[in-house]
């Protein structure tokens, strides 16, 4: 069974100093939504908040339209899933996974076939008798998962749970998580500080910085429509290039945008009323900087590193002014530091951040 | 750079030379040489005469010894358990960080550090007959007031509440040693799980600090089976003796009466008697920890 979650203008202080300010969303019943952001953003604190570890300070949770900010964590019908796994080291796989349920007094009965099915599904029936210690991370890794799915909780929240792993497991695991998901298409709320789990698994992800929400939106939506430079840069392998704003131009196609390295460049963004180029910034992804080939003239760039990724290569570089620029060539590119290429920006894609790094686009686009 | 190690291997033992020194004369030669002086007739007037076990039976054939040694079980057998259990309770109740704690946990150990002097002589004012603390609550509350330290039966229990009472901060200090490197996230997990404060305390606390309870539990075993001091000073093994100790009665027979064959024999039965007492705690502890596994 799965539910929805609901946070309604949720603040957490301690003391004097303010970790979470004013957060609302609205988790839907079965969705994967991940709590992606820097480090001590809050977003970890959020989670804990909907457990039950911490306390709220302002605001409300609701979990499937029950409130449950007052409750003990133990009766808001969560399970949750540490960074460290926090297994009971002096108990067997089985009677991790068993703990839970034998604290409600459920029969032994019901506790043995929840436990042997969730082994069934992990994969980890022939654990059931081993202690921690004697697993591996992914093993011990997947009880944590099992002591979770057998208390069949309204919500999954995850914290973290892939950090503690190499990078090949970490990619194994991940995709045993979004079959988890589908399979048992629970509410899943999941934070993390990588991107790449969070566009690879989430419906929605919920950026969080400073203390706040930057955008919530799907992996897609982030990535193309991004609502502020934070979000932008953060986004993105490379990080956008973030070019200053000189000046502008308004016409009928669209803002005219003038900036030192690249020139006046045609968009055909529409900010909203009141916009003002001061302290405003053009952003680009690499991807949308194309090195053209020998002979073709575009915007001059002088390489200055090069990153070779097989599939790709990043040109890393400035432009005249000084202003540096990521570009994306081609996988066999021959390009050498201290060569000047020639780039081409695609102009679809150029996003306007004004000086409080608010994104301005095309409306309804 | 590994020859000359090896070349210079000798010179590292000087390092420990000093300290070897020390444990060699003052624990290992008299330990060798007790053993000596127990299977011989040793006096002031003269280096002994071999008796093989005589000493030993002697030992064993005299009621004041087995008075002594019933003394000292039973004192040990309350003792002991008090102090971890006690130990442990404050160890939990104060595991967290406060000033309030802070200070508390100062205050039960700042009794660890007097000496045995002191710590009798405090006790003796509580359970002196007459102006006592005891007596004087005793009144108050319309009893007849009980002389602990002159009856028999309460004066080893007058000894133990001293010994409790200045023992108790290590085991609590050590406890909370052991507390501290508890994860958090098991008792948040814990806590998810519907856990009750019981089933945190048995399923997870006690297992985790396991090991501590077990050295805690050997090294009082150690301590208290060497019961003197509070002995001496509060009732002198009184009265009729229902408060002797066991090293105790070694110090009267060895340097008192001067039996110093009789006094040894005594002195290996104890070492022999804490020694297995200890190794009884870590065996079964030993085995009880890998029955869990």
């Amino acid at each position: 069974m799965s539910a929805s979650i609901e946070i309604n203008n949720v603040t957490k202080r301690y003391g004097a100093l303010t970790v979470l300010d004013n957060i609302s969303l609205t988790i839907k019943p079965g969705e994967f939504v991940v709590f992606l952001g820097p480090s001590g953003c809050g977003k970890s604190t959020l989670l804990r908040m909907i457990a039950g570890l911490e306390d709220v300070t302002d605001g409300t949770i609701s979990a499937g339209g029950t409130r449950v900010d007052t409750l003990p964590p133990g009766q808001r019908g969560v399970a949750m899933v540490f960074q460290s796994y926090a297994l009971y080291p002096h108990m067997t796989v089985a009677q991790n996974m068993a703990f839970g349920l034998e604290n409600i007094k459920l029969p032994r009965d019901e506790i043995n076939r929840r436990v042997a099915l969730a082994a069934e599904t992990l994969e980890i029936g022939h654990l059931l008798d081993r202690k921690p210690e004697k697993l591996s991370g992914g093993q011990r890794q997947r009880v944590a998962i099992g002591r979770a799915i057998v208390k069949e909780p309204k919500a999954f929240l995850f914290d973290e749970p892939l950090s503690n792993l190499d990078a090949a497991l970490r990619g194994r695991t991940r995709l045993e998580l979004a079959q988890l998901h589908a399979r048992l298409g629970s509410t899943m709320v999941f934070v993390t500080h990588d991107q790449v789990e969070a566009m690879t698994l989430a419906d929605r992800i919920v950026i969080m910085h400073d203390r706040k929400i930057e955008q919530i939106g799907t992996p897609m939506e982030v990535y193309q429509k991004p609502a502020t430079r934070f979000v932008a840069g953060f986004i993105g392998s490379p990080a956008m290039n973030f070019i200053p704003v000189t000046a502008v131009g308004y016409d009928n196609a669209g803002l005219s945008v003038t900036t030192g390295g690249l020139g006046t460049l045609q968009t055909q963004i529409q900010p909203q009323p009141g916009f003002s180029h001061d302290g405003s910034t053009l952003g680009i992804r690499a991807e949308d900087v194309t090195v053209l080939s020998d002979g073709e003239t575009g915007i001059g760039l002088t390489v200055e590193v090069v990153e070779r990724l097989g599939d790709r290569t990043l040109v890393y570089g400035a432009l005249d002014d000084g202003t540096k620029l990521t570009a994306e060539a081609d996988g066999r590119s021959a390009a050498r530091i201290g060569d000047r290429l020639q780039i081409r920006l695609d102009l679809s894609a150029l996003h306007l951040f004004d000086a409080k790094g608010i994104a301005h686009r095309l409306e309804g686009v | 750079m590994a020859e000359s190690y090896r070349r210079n291997q000798w010179s590292h033992g000087l390092f420990i030379l000093p300290y070897l020194a020390f444990f060699t004369v003052l624990l290992v030669f008299p330990l060798i040489w007790g053993m000596w002086l127990s299977l011989h007739k040793v006096d002031l007037f003269g280096p002994g005469r071999f008796v093989g076990l005589a000493n030993y039976v002697r030992v064993f054939g005299d009621s004041v010894f087995l008075q002594a040694l019933r003394n000292t079980l039973v004192f040990v057998a309350f003792s002991v358990p008090a102090l971890v259990a006690l130990g442990l309770f404050l160890a939990l109740a104060l595991n967290r960080t406060t000033r309030s704690t802070s200070f508390l946990r100062g205050l039960f150990f700042s009794s660890s550090v007097l000496s045995v002097t002191i710590v009798t002589l405090i006790w003796r004012f509580v359970f002196i007959p007459g102006d006592g603390l005891l007596p004087v609550i005793f009144e108050q509350l319309g009893m007849a007031p009980l002389n602990f330290l002159s009856t028999s039966g309460w004066s080893l229990f007058a000894v133990g509440v001293a010994t409790v009472w200045w023992c108790l901060g290590l085991p609590m200090m050590l406890f909370l040693a052991a507390l501290q490197q508890i994860p958090v996230d098991l008792y948040e997990a814990a806590a998810l799980d519907n856990a009750s404060p019981w089933r945190v305390l048995t399923r997870i606390t006690l297992p985790s600090i396991a090991r501590t309870i077990m050295l805690v539990t050997i090294i009082q075993i150690v301590m208290q089976f060497q019961l003197f001091g509070q002995a001496q000073l509060m009732t002198n093994g009184g009265p009729n003796g229902s408060s002797r100790p066991l090293v105790m009665y070694i110090y009267e027979v060895g340097f008192v009466r001067w039996d110093l064959g009789k006094g040894a024999a005594a002195s290996q039965v104890l070492f022999l008697i804490i020694l297995i007492a200890a190794m009884a705690q870590y065996v079964v502890s030993t085995r009880k920890t890998e029955a869990g596994e």
